[in-house]
């Protein structure tokens, strides 16, 4: 499924869309670890919490956690929430 | 522990050997490369521009293997490696984490990784972290891949003398100051801000407190013993002397000589009107007697500024006895930056040059041991470390 990347992990990826699987967002995020190494600890800690600053959507709305199911044609938008000065 | 053997001392370097100097700053890093005589720097950065990078540090051992501890405002934190002098970076595979807690239980996440130091010469690939909230992690293959010291990290005990983030420094509780004896790999130190100092002899599979003679954080009767109630903030080891260590705490400036286990208050013998409170501290590669300090203001509510605005490096040639106010070159007023405890350090030059870099972004140096200082970068961001190499 599809799934926009935020400026700050374009790093990572190259470019602003990409392209993953999974039943869960857990397992989609896996799998985006698995094709741009070290991208998934900077969105979550090491307890498998979505970091304070990042917000992801799936179909527009904002996920509580990386259990949620996920559908084939789900579009994910990763952002990184605005703060600071 | 063992009678005192002293290593030989470090020579000064030749004189065509160059310096670099490593800077991490709250939006990036730099590195100052500069010739032979010290006189001229070229600049090559920034790296990482926007990143917080706490520490930045090149590998003594192999002289090419660099470290930078990072992380951004929004992303979790992670260590960058360059075998290429900063041109090319690639991320650890594995950064330094906290151990996953069962289900259901609030297992802490690393906000930063803050300090960094090279394992001994007979561990070429080992390296040591500190992170914030306070945890220990180790590095056998150059950085790549960290894993974290429970001893320290899931320890009941040491959880309770860190506290919550509430009771740790105003950017986060650290674990800094990790030191390697140079003549035992497992022997180590640790400073826990807060949580006080401790000593491992078996590389970090048990540890003990070093806390006799430390003052406590305001006073108030807590007791001294307890490692809750102390801040150390910067240890050294003296590289011509690893028995001794100087340390700047919270409560002061001390030496400890072991194989004594009580600090001295060597800050007492500071001017009265400037005190003994600051964040760096820094040794004399060849020379125990002598030590450097950057006092700042830690009255009232903390300005954490330079002492009335005049800010000054004090430096001490016999061990703390007496100190010599070294300002020749910094502004002589109205001058409110200070330096962070990672923010200064030495060279190993027959004349040491001595490095800081300020809270508002200059980067300072003095090529005769601190006598005179001039500013050889101005308008960086906010300077959170200055490392040296000699190559």
């Amino acid at each position: 499924m599809k799934v926009l990347i935020p400026s700050a992990l374009r790093s990572y990826t190259e470019r602003s869309q990409a392209e993953a699987q999974g039943a869960t967002l857990a397992a989609l995020l896996l799998d985006l670890d698995r094709q741009y190494a070290g991208i998934r600890f900077r969105m979550v800690d090491e307890q498998d919490r979505i970091r304070r600053h990042i917000r992801i959507f799936v179909n527009g709305v904002q996920a509580g956690d990386l259990a949620q199911p996920l559908k084939e044609n789900d579009e994910i938008i990763i952002v990184q929430a605005l703060s600071g000065g | 522990m063992a009678t005192p053997k002293k290593p030989a001392a470090r020579k000064p370097f030749a004189a065509k050997r160059r310096t670099i100097v490593f800077v991490a700053t709250r939006k990036g890093a730099w590195l100052f490369h500069g010739d032979a005589a010290r006189k001229t720097w070229k600049t090559d950065g920034p790296h990482f521009l926007g990143h917080v990078i706490s520490h930045m540090v090149l590998d003594p051992r192999d002289g090419k293997t660099l470290l930078a501890a990072a992380k951004t405002g929004h992303l979790g934190p992670t260590v960058f490696r360059s075998v290429d002098m900063g041109k090319t970076w690639k991320e650890a595979a594995q950064p330094p984490a906290f151990t996953k807690e069962a289900e259901g239980e609030k297992g802490r996440s690393v906000d930063h990784t803050f300090w960094l130091t090279p394992g001994p010469a007979s561990e070429p690939d080992v390296w040591y972290a500190g992170t914030s909230p306070q945890g220990l992690f180790r590095s056998t293959d150059g950085g790549i891949n960290w894993k974290p010291f429970s001893s320290i990290n899931d320890d009941p005990q040491f959880r309770e003398w860190m506290g919550s983030a509430q009771d740790g420094t105003p950017d986060g509780p650290k674990l800094h100051s990790v030191i390697i004896d140079p003549r035992d790999s497992r022997h180590l130190y640790i400073g826990m801000s807060g949580g006080g100092v401790h000593e491992s002899t078996d590389g970090g599979r048990t540890w003990k407190t070093l806390l006799k003679g430390l003052d406590v954080v305001e006073g108030f009767g807590f007791d001294p013993a307890q490692p809750t109630f102390h801040d150390p903030h910067c240890i050294r080891l003296c590289p011509s002397n690893p028995d001794r260590l100087y340390q700047q705490n919270h409560c002061g400036i001390y030496r400890l000589d072991r194989p004594s286990d009580t600090w001295i208050r060597i800050g007492k013998s500071m001017p009265k009107k400037v005190g003994d409170i600051g964040f760096p501290m820094v040794v004399h590669p060849r020379d125990d007697d002598t030590a450097w300090v950057f006092p700042m203001d830690g009255s009232g509510v903390w300005p954490r500024t330079s002492p009335d605005g005049k800010p000054a490096v004090y430096g001490t040639r016999n061990g703390g006895k007496t100190w010599q106010r070294m300002d020749s070159g910094m502004p002589a007023r109205q001058a409110w930056w200070t330096v962070k405890r990672q923010a200064m350090s030495a060279d190993s030059a027959a004349s040491v040059g001595l490095y800081f870099g300020t809270t508002s972004g200059e980067l300072w140096l003095s090529r005769d041991e601190g006598k005179r200082w001039a500013c050889i970068a101005r308008n960086l961001p906010e300077i959170y470390a200055v490392e040296t190499a000699t190559l």
